[in-house]
């Protein structure tokens, strides 16, 4: 096996949500996961296409097994949802930095939509820990709505969707103040204005990661830079894709 | 094992792989994959007398069986690449390498060259006037043979090691940009650069890439840069490193049967870090299925045709 690379095993491929779908991997490559909010970024096939890589977010892991989940919009997830389990995946394993595990008094995971995911391990992790945990979910839709019930085995989970379908309608700000969530420190993850939103309400104490396209994933290519308050450029995919909420420029 | 070393102008070389500039960062990254000293030297990423942070997000885009980026030629600046990037890549690289130089004016090309020549790791410049992804320099230098001559020129004076210029396949005639910079007095010729392109947003209409255009590398671009390759290395004397699309020790051969002395590989290490090594591997597995003890048998092969 080769540095931060192996072939996983598809353990399972689960539809959770419209066009979502949950997939289990093992190998012991796992072990180059080093902490919650680090990515894979997955060869979707051994052909010339698609041709690049697939960032993809973790939700889970142990020693030997991680679990990612995926939405098909296009080619390579459409080709992903259909492989078959017991075929093996190409992966590069633990990529970026991850969330920074502190020992608060209480925070609030805010996920959006597929940026959900990423912020379970970490929940499970900070609550184990004794902190309270506050989970604060939005989607576009009910049909489009998962992980509630993961979220609720750690934390109290309110869920905001944008046509008011389930939970409060609205986004997670809406949710935020109306319900009057009060924490020492959030993590979040999911659609950049989302969390340019988050950074313009709570510009102090936060963790944010963000999505971008890549071409390599491991900081060769500069395809995924931003701008940030601390450095002239950071790279999305190593020294993200959490950034400080107190280094973020909107819009940067 | 057949004997790959190559000797080239600037660069004693274990063998004739290189990474591309603009794939490999400034090395170092790919150091936590594997050992980067069995690659024969490498290109740094372009790099401009002042830090620029390149064009707007996106910057990335798939085609068929390659890549469209437009990243604008974002770096720290020569100084900073010098300070900072160089004495990272040294702790973990004990070779000479390429610099990758690029400007937005025709001083800047020349005092960047200036100043990265005279750091006792750089082997050999590789000159880029054949990025499409910038508004000023780059390309325009790379399609006007009178221009690339002149900087050529330039540049040979006050470098301190073997000047390469990078072509671009971006233009009419690239034998008549080969000749015009071989008599200016470059040392050699890297080739090619990518081949500009677009992708459409299919529900908007828009260009997916924010600078709308973009250059396209990958397998997709390997027979084109094949092709010119070909027809270059047999209008020059001075030796050509030829790249574009190959990802695999047959594209690597192949391309040196073509005619290029040693190869670079690009879009393949961001998919595949451990492609180079891998290249590495199949070469010398390809050679000894031929029987053939030293890679300087195969350079330009195709020539006789």
């Amino acid at each position: 096996m080769k540095n931060y690379q192996d072939e996983l095993v598809i353990k399972s491929i689960t539809n959770i949500a419209k066009d979502v779908y949950e997939m289990v991997l093992v190998g012991p490559g796992v072990k180059y996961i080093s902490a919650p909010g680090q990515f894979i970024n997955m060869k979707i096939n051994n052909s010339l296409q698609p041709y690049l890589r697939r960032p993809m977010s973790i939700s889970d892991y142990d020693d030997n097994s991680l679990t990612t989940v995926f939405k098909v919009v296009g080619q390579g997830t459409e080709i992903l949802k259909n492989k078959e389990i017991g075929s093996t995946i190409d992966c590069l394993i633990g990529l970026g930095n991850g969330f920074s595990i502190q020992d608060l008094a209480s925070v609030v995971l805010i996920g959006g939509g597929l940026g959900t995911p990423p912020l379970y391990k970490l929940g499970k992790e900070l609550a184990s820990m004794g902190v309270k945990v506050t989970t604060v979910l939005g989607f576009a839709s009910k049909e489009d709505v998962f992980y509630v019930d993961k979220f609720k085995e750690f934390s109290k989970v309110y869920i905001a969707t944008n046509d008011g379908t389930m939970g409060q309608k609205g986004n997670v700000l809406d949710v935020i103040k109306h319900e009057n969530i009060t924490f020492d420190y959030y993590y979040t993850c999911g659609p950049e204005r989302m969390l340019d939103a988050l950074v313009e309400a709570y510009p102090d104490f936060g963790e944010l990661s963000f999505e971008a396209r890549m071409g390599c994933g491991f900081g060769a290519c500069m395809g995924c830079s931003c701008k940030t308050k601390t450095s002239p450029y950071k790279r999305i995919c190593v020294e993200g894709p959490v950034l400080l909420a107190k280094e973020v420029i909107v819009n940067g | 094992m057949a004997n790959l070393q190559v000797n080239l102008p600037g660069l004693n070389m274990k063998n004739p792989v290189i990474p591309a500039s603009g794939t490999f960062g400034f090395g170092y990254e790919f150091s936590k994959f594997y050992d980067i000293n069995v690659l024969g030297s490498m290109m740094l990423k372009g790099t401009t007398l002042e830090a620029r942070f390149g064009n707007p997000l996106p910057r990335i885009a798939e085609g068929p069986s390659g890549m469209l980026n437009a990243i604008g030629l974002q770096n720290p600046g020569v100084y900073a690449v010098m300070e900072k990037e160089l004495v990272q890549l040294s702790k973990v690289y004990d070779d000479k390498v390429i610099a990758n130089v690029a400007g937005s004016c025709f001083e800047d090309y020349v005092e960047c060259a200036k100043i990265i020549s005279r750091h006792p790791m750089i082997g050999a410049l590789e000159i880029n006037i054949s990025c499409p992804n910038v508004k000023a320099g780059g390309i325009q230098f790379g399609t006007d043979p009178q221009m690339a001559a002149t900087l050529t020129k330039a540049i040979k004076e006050v470098s301190q090691v073997p000047v390469y210029i990078k072509l671009s396949p971006n233009v009419t005639d690239i034998v008549a940009m080969a000749k015009a910079i071989e008599e200016a007095g470059a040392d050699g010729i890297t080739m090619i650069n990518t081949l500009i392109g677009m992708r459409f947003d299919l529900k908007t209409g828009k260009p997916i890439i924010a600078n709308k255009t973009g250059g396209y590398s990958g397998p997709a671009i390997f027979p084109v840069a094949l092709r010119m390759v070909y027809q270059v290395s047999q209008a020059v004397s001075i030796p050509v490193i030829g790249m574009g699309g190959i990802s695999s020790g047959a594209d690597a051969i192949e391309m040196m049967m073509a005619g290029a002395s040693a190869v670079a590989v690009g879009c393949q290490n961001l998919v595949d870090p451990y492609a180079c090594p891998t290249i590495i591997e199949e070469m010398n597995q390809i050679l000894d299925d031929m029987g053939i003890e030293n890679i300087q048998d195969i350079v330009k092969k195709s020539h006789q045709y």
